[in-house]
């Protein structure tokens, strides 16, 4: 019998294997995702093209507006004579903010100790507008500062922050989590229902299923590879983050591993259930990426922030395995946190599998019949 | 007798095989012209380049008397063609196709009517024509395909093994489409391995491993090789076969 | 022409057929136009903290209140120690910490203006950097709490006229073109591109390869058509489907559900789509030319589709992306697109304002299908 179901695995492997194009694409996926998470994507702005209006022409306005050129994050395409150019350089596109600063800028700080400037944002992208006025905020107050700090200031308060976990608050910490649950699902849900799906549309299915194993094993033994390919996968997006993004992995590997195959087979017994429920490849792989990735990607939090959704939308959340995976992740991998810290997460992802699981044999027994 | 197709030394690799080796051959206005061979000797590879859908490797070949290296556009104006694979759209109901294809051979409006119930007419398919082809019995659209593939009137039909699949009854049927086309002055060029539909042919080549074995009369050929069937002419010359599917 | 006319009606028909494609087309883009821009709203608001409070004091209450009724931050845990606070970080439950040391209020008030000489009074904040741009902001926020508190203990102890000497700047700031900073507003523009985006090269693709599959592009190979023929006959009907989903989702979904009006001229937003979609539907052309099979071609438009919405700049602010990276975004049509929805639709851009993005997909558009109608191969 141990004999019969090695032989159904290794022909499962080697259908698995002998597909290149696929195979090439399921080992580049997660490279490029991690390169474009890591390199590419970033949150941060750098060289935000900006344009100054000086009416004042003065050594303040100058300080403020070498202070805005020093700074990687702006990059300042012009100096505009009058307002209405303004105008125009945003309707271009060409610009994100604009600088304004009044006549008399300098004499009036000097003098009224009051003076004012004006940052006006193209609020059509208001991601960018709240951190580059931001960043602009940040600048001017650091020139106020060095004014002030001329003179000594009484009752003053000062704070010192520290970044937990991700110092250099690199984006890719909180990608990589996020990264691994996507690719994971992605081979085990996507690639399952379609391998499966296929031998129901060429007819292979039947004889596999009247030969004299029990369908359960079968199915099995199909989704072994998977969870092999799985295990790979992870590997090669645990190397790269580490050797390429540097980051570190701070908790216990056998535990990032242990529950990572939980989820695999989560995702495993998500892809059974569809190839269960549809008969053609193609209806299997809209329903996995419609019905499945979509989701994933919105309801996981490392794209969209769950906390900003309307509450049914964050109820929805809930049921996505994804979810849970992604918060384990980050406890274990960033956190370097233990099992006693996880043990809630694991016990839903556990829930959902076994779930899953009975749902797959129910209905697979009523299919033979 | 009219040539309308003429093939000089047509070859076709891929790579180091020899697909088809050297083809030289004549049809005949007319005429009934089986190319037979068993799986894998080169039948359709052959076909394909007479069809334009594929570029022979060497070799030179006219069909109507258009050049198939230069004149492939004019040459598709002549022919039909009738693949392996049924391929009318399934999911467009009998009309539809008939009207489609009809179409883009520019037929007028009015000869599409007219071509549309003469067909359906002729192949007793008066009730399906508003159902999907998808629907129909392999026979029946088997018989839809031929008579797709002749709507506009080629000089040539190419048909590609046509009957595979089909019930004897049926097949009988659609040989009788294929005299008529033949009758009306319509050349078929048609692949098969079914050996009695060798016998309705009025001349017919034999392809093993990719060359021409034997070319005649299924009576001259039988007697050539002095047996009573062409099954057996098909046996003795298949038997040295190196290569099959 | 008469040819065309019989493919369109062909392919029109074939479409119309097939339920399965239907709601793929209209009901799926549109409940997605509803759904995401509720989802991905990236606005910082409601940003837990906790609070370790050494001093008990009414001056450390004072910030408290003050950093709870700014509405940017919610009180997760009001605690006595660091490892009670840190614990709620490791839980999630809160973003951010605040420590107060003991002697906050004495050590601030005691230093009265004669005796400035202490560097001032020390407050501490850890934040969960895992999302570094929420750890920057909330720490951003907090800091301009803490100055804005740190304004009034100033003002309350030291109202001699000298401290008024002290130069401030004021910073106003307007936000253009969308004064609410409505999410919305930018995202629904965006998730439309790219919607429309996907229907062209997915369902462009996939149907020319359907017909390869099935074997009735060999049938069609077979006949005089001709390579523009043909292709224009695949290219028109999810051109027009296109404009058609577009039209929905900027009428039906953006201005009847989130209000938002279009801005520029209509008719050139649409000629810009016009040009957009044919070169979208040159990449699923194109896809077409080198693939076999339906999977082939929906894991390669997968993998195209991935980079391109992911780099397209509605996620991920371009400005801050690497040279090579900011190159690729330079080859993506995908980028112009969303740039010129915004451009169009929430600033009013002009012609003259986006005539190089025009030209740029012009170019796209010929290059791509010519490409494609290069590789389209009659014969093999």
């Amino acid at each position: 019998m141990m004999d019969n179901i090695s032989t159904f695995i290794k022909k499962e492997f080697l259908h698995v294997f002998r597909d290149r194009k696929t195979l090439l694409m399921l080992f580049g996926l997660p490279i490029v995702q991690i390169i474009l998470f890591g390199f590419a994507l970033t949150n941060e702005i750098t060289n935000a093209k900006i344009v100054v209006c000086d009416y004042a022409k003065d050594d303040a306005s100058q300080q403020i507006i070498g202070k805005l050129q020093a700074s990687q994050q702006f990059d300042i395409q012009r100096i505009l004579l009058n307002h209405k150019q303004i105008e125009t350089a945003f309707k271009d596109g060409e610009i994100k903010m604009a600088v304004v600063f009044p006549a008399n800028f300098n004499s009036d700080l000097l003098h009224q100790h009051k003076a004012q400037v004006q940052l006006i944002t193209d609020a059509s992208d208001p991601n960018t507008a709240t951190a580059i006025s931001g960043y602009a905020n940040q600048i001017v107050m650091d020139y106020q500062n060095e004014l002030m700090q001329l003179q000594r200031v009484p009752y003053q308060i000062n704070t010192e922050v520290r970044m937990l976990y991700n110092p250099e608050l690199k984006a890719a910490v909180n990608f990589v989590p996020g990264v691994m649950s996507l690719i994971l699902l992605l081979v085990c849900v996507l690639m399952t229902s379609v391998a499966i799906v296929k031998e129901k549309e060429t007819g292979t299915m039947e004889v596999l299923l009247v030969s004299p194993f029990s369908p359960f094993l079968i199915i099995v033994s199909k989704a072994m590879p998977y969870l092999a390919l799985s295990l790979i996968n992870l590997t090669i997006i645990l190397l790269l983050s580490v050797l390429v993004l540097g980051m570190p992995i701070n908790g216990s590997i056998l535990l990032l591993y242990a529950v990572s195959t939980l989820f695999i087979i989560t995702a495993l017994s998500l892809g059974l259930l569809i190839s269960n429920r549809t008969a053609s490849q193609q209806s299997a792989m809209l329903i996995s990426l419609m019905g499945m990735l979509v989701p994933s990607i919105l309801f996981t939090g490392f794209m969209f922030p769950l906390e900003n959704m309307p509450y049914p939308l964050q109820l929805v959340s809930h049921i996505i395995p994804a979810k849970w995976y992604y918060i384990i992740v980050k406890s274990v991998m960033v956190k370097g946190l233990g099992f006693s810290a996880i043990w809630k997460e694991t016990l839903v992802l556990l829930t959902m599998t076994m779930l899953l699981l009975v749902v797959n044999i129910k209905t697979f027994k009523i299919r033979l019949t | 007798m009219d040539t309308v197709i003429h093939t000089d030394k047509l070859t076709k690799r891929f790579g180091d095989f020899i697909a088809a080796n050297e083809i030289t051959f004549d049809v005949y206005r007319g005429e009934i012209f089986g190319f037979l061979g068993a799986n894998g000797a080169g039948k359709t590879t052959a076909m394909r380049m007479l069809c334009g859908l594929s570029k022979p490797s060497s070799g030179t070949a006219t069909i109507a008397g258009f050049d198939i290296y230069k004149q492939t556009e004019e040459i598709k104006k002549n022919i039909g063609y009738m693949s392996q694979k049924f391929s009318l759209y399934e999911d467009l109901t009998i009309l539809e196709n008939i009207r489609f294809f009809g179409g883009i051979y520019g037929l007028s409006d009015k000869q599409l009517k007219e071509k549309s119930e003469q067909l359906i007419g002729t192949l007793g398919m008066e009730c399906e024509a508003k159902k999907m082809v998808g629907a129909l019995p392999l026979g029946w659209k088997q018989k839809l395909s031929f008579s797709v593939a002749i709507l506009h009137e080629p000089k040539i039909v190419f048909l590609d093994e046509p009957t595979g699949g089909v019930d004897p009854v049926t097949r009988r049927q659609f040989w009788d489409l294929i005299y008529e086309a033949a009758d009306s002055g319509i050349t078929v060029f048609v692949t098969t391995h079914y050996m009695d539909e060798a016998e309705y042919c009025n001349r017919i080549s034999m392809m093993v491993d990719g060359e021409i074995k034997a070319l005649d009369t299924p009576a001259k050929l039988k007697q050539e090789y002095a047996v009573t069937s062409m099954d057996e002419v098909f046996y003795r010359l298949a038997r040295g076969a190196k290569r099959s599917e | 022409m008469r040819t065309l006319k019989f493919l369109l009606q062909k392919e029109f028909k074939q479409i119309f057929r097939n339920k399965a494609l239907l709601p793929l087309l209209f009901v799926v883009p549109i409940m997605q136009l509803l759904i995401l821009p509720l989802a991905a709203d990236y606005e910082i608001k409601n940003i837990n903290i906790t609070i370790v409070d050494h001093d008990h004091s009414p001056y450390s209450h004072k910030l408290i209140s003050k950093i709870t009724a700014s509405g940017y931050f919610k009180l997760a845990n009001y605690v006595i120690g660091f490892n009670e606070a840190f614990d709620d970080i490791e839980k999630d439950r809160a973003d951010l910490i605040l420590e107060i040391p003991q002697g906050f209020e004495r050590n601030l008030i005691r230093e009265d203006g004669a005796a400035g000489q202490t560097d001032g009074e020390q407050l501490y904040v850890a934040v969960n950097a895992i999302n570094g741009v929420k750890a920057n902001l909330g720490s951003a926020y907090l800091n301009r709490i803490i100055a804005d508190y740190n304004a009034d203990v100033r003002m309350e102890w030291a109202q001699m006229p000298r401290f008024n000497l002290f130069p401030t700047i004021e910073i106003t700031s307007s936000n253009w073109f969308n004064p609410t900073m409505n999410y919305r507003f930018y995202m629904v523009p965006g998730i439309l591109a790219l919607l429309v985006t996907m229907i062209g090269a997915y369902m462009c693709a996939l149907n020319i390869v359907k017909e390869k599959e099935v074997g009735t592009i060999e049938q069609i190979n077979v006949t005089p058509i001709k390579k523009y023929q043909f292709i224009l006959g695949k290219l028109l009907p999810f051109w027009f489907i296109g404009i058609v989903v577009f039209t929905m989702g900027l009428f039906g979904v953006g201005w009847l559900v989130y209000g938002i009006i279009p801005l520029g001229n209509l008719f050139l937003l649409y000629a810009y789509l016009g040009v957009y979609l044919i070169a979208v539907l040159g990449l699923g052309l194109l896809i077409s030319t080198y693939t076999e099979t339906q999977q082939q071609a929906m894991s390669i438009a997968f993998f195209f589709m991935m980079v391109f919405i992911l780099m397209s700049g509605l996620f991920t602010p371009i400005d801050g992306m690497p040279k090579w990276a900011y190159v690729i975004t330079q080859f993506s049509p995908v980028t112009y697109f969303i740039e010129v929805m915004r451009m169009i639709v929430l600033k009013g851009s002009e012609f003259a304002n986006i005539k190089t993005h025009f030209l740029i997909m012009v170019v796209f558009a010929v290059v791509l299908n010519g490409w494609a109608i290069y590789n389209y191969k009659k014969t093999s």
